[in-house]
Order: C-alpha cells, then structure tokens, then sequence
C-alpha cells in the first residue's frame, strides 16, 4: 500500500545527507515551508547547496538555516532584500558562495531537471553578466533563426522541500494561490520531494481536474496545522508584522 | 532657457496608463510601474500578469483582509480579479519569454537609444547583485517600455548612446516614457514622440546629448 503521509517532519528528512542539494520552494512570504526548514535544520545536514528565488529574510526560516552555517552554496536570483541581513553578512564575508540567475532561468533549469532535458537555450540573459559561468568563461551561445541564445543547463535537487495546501496517501497535491509558485517544479526537479499541506483527503478526495502536482512527484507528505501566520497566508492577529 | 514642467509621477503613469490598449496582457515591473495600474482607464479591460504566477491581478485589498498567499512580485498584497488564474513559476515565465505578454513597463537606470536596457545592477564595488525576472521580462513581452525621470538628480540624462551600467538586455526597449518626453528607440536611435508643454527640441537634444528625430 502506497502511504506517503509522514509521521512528522523530523521523521520526514531523516536522511538528508551533508553536502545535499536541497530546493526550497517560496516566494516572498507565499509558499515558504516553515516547518521544513525548521527540522531541516535539527536535522543537521552540511555543506549544503540550497536553491530558492530568494536568499533568506528576517533571521526564521531559510535564514535561519544560513544562520547556522548549514549552507555552502546559495542559487537564487533575488538575494538581496530590506531584511536579507543574515545573507548579507556571509556573503560579505565569503563564508557563502552565490550562483545568480534569473529568475526565469532559474524555473526552466529546474522544470528541464525534472523534464530529462539535457540542456537548453534561452534568450534570457544574453549579452550580459549573467551569461557567464561561476568561473568568469563565457557561457555557450548560439543564434537560432536571428534570435541569440545562451545554453543553460537544469538544476536537479537531491531533496525539494515545498508547501502544498492539500494531499492525499499517494502524494497528489494542490496549492493554495501565488503559494504554488516554485512548488510544481521543484517537486519534479528532486529525488526526493517532501511537501507539507494543511489538509490531508482520501484518495479520490481531491478532484482529478485540479491536482496541480500528481503523487509520482512526491516521495512525503507532512500535514501542518494551519495557524494564522503570513507564512500560512493569513496575518497572525496582534502578533507585530 | 525655455520654461516647462516635468510630468509628475501621477502625470507620467497616466501617460503611460493611456497607451495601454483594450484587451492587453500586461506586466508592471517593480517601482513606478506599479503606479500605472491605478490609472488604467475604466472602459478598458487590461490584465495584469505578476511573475510568481498570477494572472488577472487586482488591486491592493483593504487594511485587514491581506492574504499573504496572494502577493505581487514586491511581495505586496494584492487581490485577484473575477476570471484570474494561478500557475506555477516555470508557467509564468514561459509566458513572458514566448513573447505572450503584449507590454511590459520596466523602470531603467539607464537605456540606450537602440534600445538596451540596464536596470538591475550599478555594479558597484561590494554590492550584493539581484536580478529577480528582470532579465525574463526585458526580452520576453512583445513590447517593453521604460518609465523614468529623464535625468539623474547629478543632472546626467538615463537615455545614453550606450549603458555604462551591467544591461539586463539587449535592444529590447522599444519606447521610453519620461517625465520631460516619450521617444521610440530602435535600430535608427530615438525618435520623438511627445514632449511637455513649453519645452523646446534644442533644450530636449541639449539635455540628452544624442540626436532625436522628430
């Protein structure tokens, strides 16, 4: 029998190994998966290279997780923010490496991952900085019936780590509006995807229509009481913004 | 020395607003772009794409009835328009890049009169770069225009022969809307296309230093 739901988060990312790949989907306060970077970091995996549209903010989550000196490597494409502080301060510092993209760039190389694409080429980022690789080369180029592109290739994730709204014991997910966000494609892009809902349904509970991600994508499924926080979409009454 | 006034932002995003057709996609970049979806006339059905995969966004919801799953791309509350839809981020940015968008707005440190675009980075020493979907946008609407003061505040015009700036993209900017003038770039450099009241060819080719047809 298939069960996908795990017993906890904990239970969940029991063998991310140092020096995995992990994405984590978000964008801004929409789609963030608190509680999964939160036992991601009990956890205790290091040396890890994270991809996320974003490098952190405030000191929870994904900068909490920086914080702790878990993160090698950073491939985002919008790193700075007003409260990236704790990003900033590494990267100062050359204690984090950092992989820009765009953030177009950075969707099609993980949707490619999960699609076996080997490699594309894209108009995005052609003639500037961001066509260069980490080493200063220039990245491969090609003009294409008068259009120039530049060759980018997919970013595969050992570990996603996303935020669903509902799911069912075969892993079948939906997603809660601009909260889907990277979450569809980082799933497909990993080995290995865990991806917490609020709501946990029978199979045949969720309409077959309107299932966003399908169960083959995901490998956990943690249910997460919903609280009214802005990671949860709602604002969280008399607590300060 | 001829006397005129510059376009307020209101006046420069009504501006913009007007050129905006019935029944366009449209993408207002971050910043005073954003200020041009206030000013959309009514009689006109315009809808708002949002990178982190909306379609048919609405506008900014009153204190208190915020839902922080529903945000623009300055992580904004926003609201969705009856006949709106959601997608995921690689659907969202397939839609620019396949050229599905009509018009994007996008703000510019500098743009060059063919056309290129630098918007995301002064390559300052030390700073700590960003891109977002800038580069995604400058080159995937059909058409992509610039909104911006025409000067900077040390009185260098933003309009150049070329960017001195990293660009975000390469002849992709087909028409800039300033607060002294709107001008068409292209392959044959700026051409005119409206100016303020009061505010003469020779004062407008003295300010930004490169030749304009009119």
């Amino acid at each position: 029998m298939i069960d996908k739901i795990a017993a906890s988060a904990t239970q969940a990312l029991a063998h991310v190994p140092d020096g995995a790949t992990v994405l984590i989907g978000g964008f801004g306060t929409a789609g963030i998966p608190e509680e999964l970077i939160q036992a991601l970091i009990s956890q205790g995996a290091r040396e890890l290279t994270v991809v996320n549209n974003n490098a952190g903010n405030g000191d929870t989550g994904l900068a909490a997780l920086l914080a702790a000196g878990r993160v090698r490597k950073i491939i985002c494409s919008f790193p700075r923010q007003a409260d990236s502080q704790v990003f900033d301060g590494l990267y100062r510092s050359g204690k984090i490496e950092l992989e820009l993209v765009p953030q177009g760039n950075l969707a099609e190389r993980l949707r490619a991952a999960g699609a076996g694409i080997g490699a594309f080429f894209t108009p995005t980022g052609y003639g500037t900085e961001l066509a260069r690789n980490p080493d200063g080369s220039p990245k491969e180029t090609r003009d294409i019936q008068g259009r120039s592109y530049v060759l980018e290739y997919p970013i595969h994730g050992d570990v996603a780590l996303i935020k669903a709204e509902a799911g069912d014991r075969w892993g079948n997910l939906t997603y809660r509006k601009a909260a889907r966000n990277f979450g569809p494609v980082m799933a497909t892009a990993a080995r290995y995807t865990v991806a917490t809902v609020h709501r946990v349904v029978e199979l045949g509970g969720l309409d077959p229509e309107a299932i966003v991600t399908p169960g083959i994508h995901v490998s956990k499924i943690v249910p997460i009481e919903r609280v009214a926080t802005r990671a949860a979409g709602f604002r969280q009454e008399g607590v300060k913004r | 020395m001829s006397g005129y006034r510059p376009r307020t932002k209101l006046e420069l995003a009504q501006r913009v607003a007007m050129d905006i057709p019935d029944g366009a996609y449209v993408n207002l970049g971050i910043g005073m772009p954003t200020l041009v979806a206030n000013h959309l006339p009514a009689d006109r059905d315009v809808i708002l794409q949002s990178e982190n995969g909306i379609l048919g966004m609405g506008p900014a919801p009153s204190e208190g009835d915020e839902d922080f799953d529903l945000i623009n791309a300055g992580k904004q509350p926003v609201s969705l328009l009856p006949g709106g839809a959601y997608f995921h981020h690689a659907d969202s940015f397939a839609m620019m890049r396949g050229g599905h968008l009509d018009i994007c707005v996008l703000g510019a440190f500098q743009v060059s009169a063919t056309g290129d675009l630098a918007n995301w980075s002064t390559g300052e020493p030390g700073g700590i770069p960003a891109v977002g979907g800038a580069m995604d946008l400058a080159i995937g609407a059909k058409q992509t225009w610039v909104m911006l003061d025409l000067m900077t505040r040390q009185g260098q015009c933003k309009v150049v022969d070329c960017c001195t700036y990293p660009l975000t993209g390469i002849a992709c900017v087909s028409r800039i809307y300033s607060d002294l003038a709107t001008f068409d770039c292209s392959s044959h450099g700026l051409t005119l296309v409206d100016k303020v009241d009061g505010l003469d060819h020779a004062e407008l080719v003295r300010l930004v230093g490169l030749p304009i047809r009119r």
